[in-house]
């Protein structure tokens, strides 16, 4: 089974070929050229991991990054830039960021971030059944 | 020439950048030559005036009282010699006027008479009676003169026309100087005869000696020929003539100043004295009398010289320290503003450093992932799977991609570094080394130069600012570079020196620096390089980064050897505190 993964930059031809470099290595990505689309992508469908660019025109990454936190605290996010700083990183991992990591990057650390990504998730949405199952088991006048 | 360069002011060889705004302000030598020179001319001007003022007039008051004392004394000797000659003249006249001609040609008393005279005057000598011929009838004295004719003798037809004779004075007969004085008197019928008398001079000169002359002084008399009537103390003696001026008559005394042939300065008093040839001279060495007044011109002149000695010494030297001040003032203002200038600039270099990797990271990435696709796309493929050329160009892609990369990521660590607040942080001195070795890698390696670095085991942390430590070595790093050839060696060493303190010295075996360069490489803008491009504030900044950490720089060098920069750091920053 493969990895859900959605893919945020503003650059096209990057997008692409990232994304189908990834199509290749098995995940399932769904990609987006703007903040604001992949909002709406978030609200629709459930991702393993998103990746997202800091600098883009419109809504930057920040405050993307912020608002998806809000809607799905769940959701792991890695943060892919060329315009890393360590202010932007501190702030980034301070907002929710479970990783940052600086363009030009290695597809093999990429990938490697995404499973991890994707495991955190597992735990945190099996956290959240078991929650569930003990929240029912005992609201339950069994 | 050492004594030289240690008096001399440090602003007054001081190199000033020709235009632009790290100009000092002012001129400083200029400055100070006018400081000095209006202070000591207000200072010293009066000074100067009051001297001269005092000397003048008191030279004047000096000479009119020399004038005015010896004008009185000629004329008091004048007095005295006049009267003491109306005296003897009065008296002879009493003798004649007292005694008829028959009592004076008994010889009996005659002596009688001169007896009587030589009581009560001093300097008769001899007393004779001579008639209408010129025959003397009677005669009293040391000689046997009875019966000798007077008649062609000019003094006798002088007394026959004027009554009265007085001689200038003759040797006698033992060599004394004697004058002679001869009364006609009359008798009825138009006949008459003449009392004749010597006189001795040695009293006339006893009196001049009492004259008490000032200033090596000296009285006698001379006659109109200039002959010397008495002996003089320094002039001559008896009928010498003598060698002075004889001056014009006048009926006054008077006071001259006479030069002497041999350049002695005379003051010169004389007065005629009335009915005698005589002419009263009284000289006294003028250098004798101005000895006193030139004594304490001496002690005025040597107060002058010591007051002006002191006045030029407070005023040079308290010129010298408040120019000093300004101009220190100044050459840190200037200091300031290209510490400013530069932070400035190296701010500036970090935005557009900055700027300029982040823009080149997305089109990287772009190339990173498109090289990486093909890649995949090959992998998967199995057509091109076994092309080893292609998969060898895609991969040196990706390698250089990496490269570029590893720029972008110095440039946007350096953007942070310089230009930035002072952040301290501990460091290891070791990895800023290497960090900056890092820098030069290349350029080390195209020349061949061998770096070595040394770092002692007992090396602490540090805290400090990592970019101003990078920038300072650097900056010496790349001076050492330049001053060496190809083939050089580097050699980096850092230990433990005192227990809060790390020295870090960088030795080169390049160029040197000439010994009289060596105290004055720290300075802004001293550049040996300025026809090659360089600021001349390299150095100095580094020392001014030095000294903000509160360490230390040293320099050594030995011309033609190499040179040791020694980086004395302190292991906690003082700025933390502050």
């Amino acid at each position: 089974m493969g990895e859900r993964i959605l893919l945020i930059d503003d650059e096209v031809d990057f997008l692409e070929t990232l994304s189908e470099r990834m199509r290749t290595r098995g995940m399932d990505v769904t990609t987006s050229t703007s903040a604001e689309e992949a909002l709406a992508k978030v609200e629709e469908q459930s991702f393993d991991a998103v990746v997202l660019d800091l600098m883009m025109p419109g809504m930057d990454g920040l405050q993307a990054l912020k608002i998806m936190k809000e809607k799905k605290p769940e959701l792991q996010i890695i943060l892919l830039t060329g315009h890393a700083t360590v202010q932007k990183g501190v702030e980034a991992i301070k907002l929710g960021a479970s990783e940052f990591l600086e363009k030009p990057a290695n597809i093999e650390v990429l990938t490697e971030k995404i499973k991890k990504a994707q495991a955190q998730k597992m735990i945190l949405v099996e956290k959240q059944a078991e929650e569930k199952i003990k929240r029912i088991m005992t609201d339950k006048p069994w | 020439m050492r004594l030289m360069e240690w008096i001399k002011p440090k602003f007054w060889n001081h190199y000033d950048a020709p235009e632009g705004p790290f100009r000092l302000l002012f001129n400083f030598p200029r400055i100070w030559k006018l400081a000095v020179l209006l202070t000591s001319g207000v200072t010293l001007l009066p000074l100067f005036a009051m001297a001269v003022i005092d000397y003048s007039v008191s030279k004047e008051a000096i000479h009119s009282e020399l004038f005015f004392r010896t004008t009185r004394l000629v004329s008091n000797s004048r007095r005295t010699l006049t009267y003491y000659l109306a005296e003897r003249h009065a008296a002879l006249d009493y003798v004649v006027g007292a005694n008829s001609l028959e009592q004076l040609l008994d010889a009996t008393r005659l002596e009688y008479i001169l007896y009587n005279l030589q009581r009560s005057f001093q300097g008769f000598v001899d007393l004779g009676v001579i008639d209408q011929e010129g025959i003397q009838q009677a005669y009293v004295g040391p000689y046997q003169l009875q019966g000798v004719d007077y008649s062609r003798e000019e003094w006798f037809r002088e007394v026959m026309e004027k009554g009265v004779y007085l001689s200038d004075v003759f040797l006698g007969v033992r060599h004394e100087p004697h004058i002679v004085i001869a009364v006609r008197h009359p008798m009825p019928e138009g006949r008459f005869y003449v009392v004749r008398t010597t006189l001795d001079t040695a009293r006339i000169a006893g009196l001049l000696l009492e004259v008490e002359v000032t200033g090596a002084g000296d009285a006698f008399l001379i006659n109109r020929d200039g002959i010397l009537q008495t002996r003089s103390r320094h002039h001559g003696n008896v009928l010498e003539k003598v060698a002075l001026p004889v001056p014009s008559y006048s009926e006054k005394s008077e006071v001259m100043e006479y030069t002497t042939p041999d350049g002695r300065e005379l003051v010169l008093g004389y007065a005629f004295i009335k009915d005698s040839p005589f002419i009263l001279m009284i000289t006294k060495q003028k250098t004798d009398l101005m000895r006193v007044w030139r004594e304490r011109q001496w002690k005025l002149l040597v107060f002058l010289t010591i007051s002006i000695a002191g006045a030029m010494l407070v005023i040079v030297g308290v010129s010298t320290y408040l120019v000093t001040q300004v101009y220190e003032a100044d050459v840190r203002r200037v200091a300031a503003l290209h510490q400013i200038e530069h932070a400035n600039k190296m701010a500036s270099i970090g935005r557009l450093a900055a700027g300029v990797a982040h823009e080149i990271n997305n089109p990287l990435a772009i190339i990173n992932e498109k090289a990486g696709l093909i890649k995949d796309l090959f992998t998967f493929r199995k057509m091109y799977a076994e092309d080893r050329k292609l998969m060898g160009l895609v991969d040196s892609i990706v390698t250089s991609v990496d490269r570029c990369a590893t720029i972008t990521r110095r440039l946007l660590s350096f953007a942070r570094h310089v230009g930035g607040d002072s952040k301290v942080q501990r460091l290891r001195v070791g990895e800023i080394i290497e960090e900056v070795l890092g820098f030069l890698q290349k350029e080390a390696d195209y020349r061949s130069i061998d770096v070595s670095v040394e770092v002692a085991d007992n090396v602490p942390e540090v805290e400090c600012d990592r970019g101003r430590l990078q920038q300072i070595l650097l900056n010496i790093v790349n001076n050492a570079f330049a001053a060496m050839s190809d083939g050089g060696h580097l050699g980096v060493r850092v230990h433990r020196a005192g227990p809060d303190r790390i020295s870090i010295a960088v030795s080169d075996d390049g160029c040197g620096i000439p010994e009289g360069d060596l105290h004055r490489i720290f300075e802004p803008f001293f550049s040996t390089k300025t026809q090659k491009g360089g600021t001349g504030l390299g150095l100095s900044i580094t020392y001014s980064l030095v000294k903000e950490m509160g360490g230390d720089i040293d320099v050594k060098s030995v011309q033609g050897q190499g040179t040791t920069f020694t980086i004395m750091l302190p292991l906690k920053s003082k700025s933390t505190g502050a």
